[in-house]
């Protein structure tokens, strides 16, 4: 059974429909990301799964339970991360933890057993007399997280856990969450970031409150419909406009090279010939896999 | 106007005991776009505070749009554009009451301002919805228009924070479209993010690590020489190699 189940899930402000006839599920054990812009609906889909948001219709639940009928139940099942990190900026790592403890009602050994697992992902230990406001960045992600665990959830819900982050951070925040994965928890996370979808189990695509796709990275890059060169070249801005008069191929540049992208039956000698009548002088291609971003842009394109 | 937008030698800022930024040397061509990377703590915002005029380096130093960043700071200043993320724009005010404002600021003649909105109006595109309240605008245009006013003064450098950060692949695409048509009218493009998704936009970047410029060049290029599946993972890898040295 799954763990989330969330089905036709609508939600408008004003006349904007910020979640529309959304629908998907995340298995036991599963890392599920949910991929799109700010204002794709993300931050919506999520507070309405832990209850702080109520859906215009549609019906969501957590491990068979209704979320707006029994949220009790709920509750102890869920460790939820927002956005802007809950943090308490003058109390220290380990007041922070003690007072997240008391509200779910985790106290003495229990909690010091807690407390000690969780430092051992966070290393935050060392630092555990710091008052929060003066972490870094990913000491502070790290902490918001601990939080978000003390009461052993079976599901994690991360909003956005790594904006602002630096890439090394970043990767040590996933990291973490694979081996909480191993641990058994189920994580739900979005993130505006490509490149952080490569890391999760499987993904939906957002875009204007509906899903665009859904699957596993791989099979979401194999949605790609066409073939996608790329070309070393200082491409001026003119040149790639004439490239892109041409009805069967689109040139999209990415500082000093660019990548051309064709139909799937389209022949390499093809875009050469393109290349060298838009005044290449000698095009040297090479077929490169299409990324998450190229397959995002075509299901957008297509989806408007 | 000299060739190198960016010059600095041996540029170095030291706290105390701590080398933030130690000897970097880096040059940066007019019209060039460049991704200025690294970790949190690497020492990127300091260098950058030293090439806006904001603070001065503790030895060596360099020049910014062909002005010497420790004896001439309010020259720099006067030629640099900066964009952050955080826009700093006024959400009540239109597009175009909030280039009047900037214009002002600057001390710009109403005159000039109206001209030159006219132009980047139209290099921008930025007419369909500059009478608009800028809080009713969808980031993408918002990004736009605060693009708008950090050009306002004709800067020769334009400092960006994270530009495109949250919005969607689309808009990051023509936004850069922009920021190309730009760095060909020779207004160079100085870029720091710690998205790779924007740092591939860039014709080279540098990576920083701890006070100094570890790696240098055009983003394809060092994800081949590192042998990577891509820019982040050269970056985690090149990081995580020094720090295994250092350890």
């Amino acid at each position: 059974m799954a763990l989330v189940s969330v089905d036709h899930l609508s939600k408008a402000y004003g006349r904007i429909r910020a979640v529309n006839d959304f629908s998907f599920e995340v298995q036991p054990s599963e890392i599920y990301t949910l991929v799109g812009p700010d204002g794709a609906g993300k931050t919506s889909i999520m507070r309405m799964l832990c209850g702080l948001l109520n859906p215009d219709s549609g019906r969501l639940s957590i491990a068979g339970h209704d979320v707006s009928s029994r949220l009790e139940e709920i509750k102890p099942l869920l460790g939820y991360m927002p956005q802007t990190f809950s943090l308490y900026p003058d109390l220290s790592v380990e007041e922070n933890l003690i007072f997240y403890a008391g509200i779910y009602g985790v106290t003495g050994p229990g909690f010091t057993q807690r407390c000690e697992y969780l430092y051992t992902f966070s290393n935050l230990k060392p630092f555990s007399k710091r008052r929060a406001g003066a972490l870094s960045g990913g000491m502070k992600q790290k902490l918001a997280l601990s939080c978000a665990l003390i009461h052993q959830p079976k599901l994690l819900v991360l909003d956005e856990p790594t904006a602002g982050v630096d890439p090394l951070s970043r990767r040590q925040f996933w990291e973490i969450l694979l081996r909480f994965r191993a641990d058994g928890v189920t994580i739900l996370v979005s993130t505006p970031y490509m490149d952080e979808v490569a890391r999760a189990d499987r993904a939906c695509l957002l875009f204007n409150g509906r899903k665009l796709s859904e699957g596993t990275p791989t099979e979401l890059t194999a949605l790609f419909d066409g073939r996608v060169f790329f070309l070393d070249a200082e491409p001026t801005v003119e040149l790639v406009q004439r490239i892109n008069t041409s009805p069967d191929l689109r040139a999209r540049r990415f500082g000093s090279a660019l990548h051309l992208y064709t139909g799937k039956d389209a022949a390499a000698d093809d875009v050469v010939r393109t290349l060298i009548d838009a005044g290449m002088p000698s095009p040297q291609l090479r077929e490169i896999p299409p990324d998450l971003e190229d397959c995002f842009i075509q299901l957008m394109e297509r989806a408007t | 106007m000299k060739e190198h937008a960016v010059v600095i030698e041996n540029l170095s800022r030291h706290f105390g005991q701590f080398k933030a930024v130690d000897r970097v040397s880096l040059t940066v061509s007019r019209g060039e776009t460049f991704g200025f990377l690294g970790a949190n703590g690497a020492g990127k915002t300091t260098t950058i505070r030293m090439l806006c005029g904001l603070l001065m380096p503790t030895s060596g130093g360099g020049s910014v749009a062909g002005f010497d960043i420790a004896t001439r700071p309010e020259e720099v200043k006067k030629h640099i554009g900066y964009m952050s993320q955080k826009f700093s724009l006024y959400p009540d005010l239109t597009g175009r009451e909030n280039i009047h404002f900037y214009g002002a600021a600057y001390g710009l003649a109403r005159t000039v301002i109206r001209q030159r909105l006219e132009t980047l109006a139209e290099r921008l595109s930025l007419h369909e919805f500059i009478d608009r309240r800028t809080a009713s605008l969808p980031v993408g245009w918002r990004q736009r228009l605060a693009l708008a006013v950090a050009l306002l003064h004709e800067p020769a450098i334009l400092f960006l924070d994270e530009p495109t950060a949250g919005v969607d692949p689309v808009f990051r695409r023509r936004f850069w479209e922009i920021l190309y048509e730009l760095a060909e009218a020779k207004i160079t493009i100085f870029v720091t993010t710690h998205y790779m998704d924007e740092a591939e936009y860039c014709g080279r970047i540098s990576i920083m690590h701890q006070g100094r410029i570890v790696e240098l060049g055009r983003p394809f290029d060092i994800v081949r020489r590192l042998d990577a599946a891509g820019l982040e993972d050269a970056f985690i890898s090149l990081i995580r190699s020094r720090e295994a040295t250092n350890a």
